[in-house]
């Protein structure tokens, strides 16, 4: 299992090393939305601009809601990451290879939620970067941000590998992803975001139990995508 | 003998659950009425919600009837996954429950909404259970979604299993992290509106009660309504596939005799293929077999001509 | 020889239509089979059913040992299907999708250089991406990626297609080259001559069934016959010339060879 998941994980990742299709498509996309919140919420207080050498920050409402901000802009990235990841797949119905290889199926899932878990881990420092710098979002404690994005992002793979093989036998997999993706994934959401509200303020006790939330979640889905993964190929 | 003596017995037993599934629609009719005319006529207003609380009577019994069709999805699904026990009916009965969960889902929201403005002063609220509820409607919006995906009905049923299951492994998660997340900034002050302060008087606890009698009925009517449909599809997916088989049964005889002729007219030459044939020259090597060019452009489309000439 | 497909009256269903609708066949090892038919007859579903990607409805069908009813999985280790899909990642070199094909065939690395001996494919050639590649090098590619897996049984649907004169004789070649290791090859393709010049046997299907080439009566007679008296390298329907128009030369080719 393990070795064909290395297989399957560096087959992905290589493809991406070759195509870009994430780097130069999906983090944009990210950056796009990043921006497009910016412009929605943003609050662009003129009188602040009076205070000449002090601040002259116009992202209060941004700044409040930027780990909020932060993880729906990367939970609309990963969407489309997923769809990627088997769009690989289904070209040139490389999907019936993945089947006729006689791989192990729960290695096949843990290969490809680890090359996603990779390219979303990518993702999301280019995109913290730019909640760093555009929303002004200050983390003061770290090691819990760090903590909370890497299960988060973890989660948002399983779950993203488990739904997008259950869609990409369907016709209609480009419109279902989204629908069956997003209410699933709405814990995870809120626990990545409260974690790293409690990371922006500086209040690690109160981040813990979002830590706890977001591991039950990651190995619920593991779990699951491990066992049910084979008669999901199977179509 | 006995097939008949089975088919009779079958169709008996339809007839018995039809009639069954009458008695509790009329009976679930009734009811509903009789709940609508004490709720709105007989029973008093109250001390503080007046008018209001005749919600009371229909809130509640639709959540009610909501939890109970997502217990039963939830149950027939962990059925038809347990190897001892899978059936299609399982993955029917899950479907069915389903449907009707969505639509009583949808009507516990309308309704808690209709309830809550003049109450709380509010439509929405973000409650753990409101949120719950909310994200329970759009969760097995998707599932119901999954399930009209084409497909064999096992590979139907075994792909809308997982996703019932990773549906409900959601629920209790998104319960609480709600709960977790509104306990750390406010107390839940609102909702639970069936216990609490509202006093319940005789005539209104009757009319509560028969209000959760006549839902629970409306919802093993419309569950016995909606299994039966997805039985009668599974049965008619059944038939016209076996009417399909016996039609591309009869598709073979008529088509192979077409094309064989089709192929002796204008195939190759027997005796081109005996000379040729690859198999003797590879001994001899380097002869490399040729063929005269059958394939012309008018060649191929006269052969395309007669096949589809003998066919239809 | 012993028997490697069996299919008794198969029926298999994709979505809700029955792609093969009763298919009675019998292979023994080491033939190599010339499937025919009309577009749509069934004869890419044959093969997808045979490796086991299809689900078997009814009937009884047993490949290599394995049947299908019980099993689809674990025929795919020994059946290897080259289909009008290549199963190329398009964004991968020549070399990277035929080393991920060794790798997960777990097979040592001079197995992916006899292939590449055997399939000619340059250097250049090697560090193209597929997506570059024309129909016909896409095909040798996958040919190669066939040759790598230590497969029992080759299905090869319109193999000669899209390739050149001398791609269409290295395919031949690797073919006569599998058989005579006792492979066992099923051709699906309209070439008919080129076809039937590897083939031991010619089959044909129509309507999803009755791929012997005769009627099911006779289909039955044959296979009731003590298949070990039959050198399979020819066809067992010598004498049925009138249902079956092509055979008729098959007396001239089954001549040299003796019919016990």
């Amino acid at each position: 299992m393990w070795r064909d998941a290395f297989l399957i994980m560096q087959k992905d990742l290589n493809i991406e090393l070759k195509s870009k299709v994430v780097f130069n498509q999906v983090i944009p996309f990210g950056l796009v939305v990043i921006l497009l919140f910016g412009l929605a919420i943003g609050k662009f207080d003129s009188s602040s601009l009076s205070t000449v050498g002090g601040n002259l920050s116009d992202a209060g409402l941004l700044k409040d809601a930027s780990a909020g901000l932060f993880w729906m802009a990367v939970t609309l990235s990963a969407v489309i990451g997923v769809q990627r990841s088997f769009a690989i797949e289904t070209q040139d119905q490389a999907r019936d290879a993945l089947r006729l290889s006689a791989l192990d199926p729960a290695g096949i899932f843990l290969g490809k939620a680890g090359a996603l878990l990779v390219e979303l881990a990518v993702l999301e420092s280019v995109l913290a970067l730019c909640a760093i710098f555009l929303f002004g979002m200050q983390i003061a404690v770290f090691w819990l941000f760090l903590a909370a994005s890497c299960l988060a992002t973890i989660a948002l793979s399983a779950v993203g590998v488990i739904y997008g093989a259950l869609a990409s036998g369907a016709r209609t997999r480009e419109t279902l992803l989204p629908l069956l993706f997003f209410p699933v994934i709405a814990p995870v959401l809120l626990s990545a975001t409260k974690a790293c509200e409690a990371a922006i303020v500086g209040q690690p006790s109160s981040g813990m139990i979002w830590i706890e939330v977001l591991a039950v979640f990651s190995l619920c889905y593991i779990a699951l995508g491990v066992a049910a993964f084979g008669s999901l190929l199977e179509e | 003998m006995s097939e008949e003596n089975r088919m009779t017995a079958v169709s008996l037993r339809e007839k018995r659950a039809q009639k069954a599934t009458t008695v509790v629609g009329i009976l679930a009719a009734i009811s509903l009425v009789a709940t609508v005319w004490l709720g709105l006529f007989i029973t008093p207003p109250d001390e503080f919600m007046g008018n209001l609380v005749r919600l009371l009577y229909i809130h509640p019994p639709i959540a009610w009837v909501m939890f109970i069709a997502y217990g039963v999805s939830f149950l027939s699904t962990l059925l038809y996954l347990w190897p001892r026990t899978r059936d299609l009916r399982f993955d029917r009965l899950a479907g069915a429950s389903s449907e009707v969960g969505v639509l009583f889902t949808g009507l516990t929201l309308i309704s808690g909404s209709i309830w809550g403005r003049p109450t709380w002063g509010t439509w929405w609220t973000w409650d753990p259970l409101l949120t719950t509820t909310a994200l329970l409607f759009v969760m097995y919006l998707g599932y119901l979604a999954l399930r009209q995906l084409p497909g064999d009905p096992d590979v139907r049923a075994k792909r809308s299993a997982v996703g019932g299951l990773i549906a409900f492994i959601d629920v209790p998660i998104v319960y609480f992290s709600v709960l977790w997340w509104k306990s750390l900034h406010q107390a839940p002050t609102v909702l639970d509106p069936t216990t609490g302060k509202t006093y319940i008087h005789g005539s209104m606890a009757y009319t509560l009660l028969l209000g959760f009698v006549a839902f629970t009925l409306l919802f093993i009517y419309l569950l016995a309504k909606r299994y039966r449909l997805a039985g009668l599809k599974d049965v008619y997916e059944r038939l016209s596939l076996q009417e399909a088989i016996e039609e591309r049964k009869l598709e073979a005889t008529a088509g192979q005799s077409a094309y064989e002729n089709a192929v002796s007219a204008y195939g190759p030459k027997d005796e081109l293929v005996g000379q040729n044939s690859f198999l003797e020259k590879a001994g001899s090597e380097s002869e490399i077999p040729l063929y005269p060019s059958h394939s012309s452009q008018n060649n191929l489309s006269i052969r395309a001509q007669n096949i589809r000439g003998e066919i239809i | 020889m012993d028997c490697v497909i069996d299919f008794q009256n198969a029926v298999f269903v994709a979505d809700g239509f029955p792609v093969i609708a009763g298919v009675d066949m019998r292979v023994m090892g080491g033939e190599v089979i010339h499937l025919r038919g009309a577009n749509g007859a069934g004869k890419t579903s044959l093969l997808r059913a045979l490796v086991g990607l299809i689900q078997i409805k009814s009937g009884r069908a047993i490949v290599l040992g394995h049947d299908l009813a019980d099993d689809r999985f674990s025929v795919r280790k020994d059946v290897g299907l080259l289909g009008h899909r290549t199963f190329l990642y398009d964004d991968l070199t020549v070399l990277d999708n035929l080393r991920f094909v060794q790798k997960i065939a777990r097979q040592p690395k001079t197995s992916l250089e006899r292939s590449l001996d055997k399939v000619h494919i340059t250097s250049r050639l090697l560090s193209t991406r597929v997506s570059q590649l024309s129909t016909g090098q896409r095909k040798k590619t996958a040919l190669a990626a066939l040759l790598i897996r230590d497969y029992k049984m080759w299905l090869l649907d319109e193999p000669h297609a899209g390739l050149d004169e001398s791609g269409r004789i290295l395919v031949d070649q690797l073919i006569l080259d599998f058989q005579s290791t006792k492979g066992t090859v099923i051709i699906a393709s309209h070439e008919l001559d080129r076809a039937m010049s590897i083939s031991t046997r010619s089959m044909v299907i129509s309507g999803g069934s009755i791929p012997a080439g005769v009627t099911r009566d006779e289909a039955k007679i044959v296979l009731a016959a003590p298949v070990d008296e039959v050198d399979c390298r020819y066809d067992i329907l010598t004498a049925d010339t009138d249902s079956y128009p092509l055979s008729s030369n098959k007396s001239d080719r089954g001549g040299s060879v003796d019919v016990a």
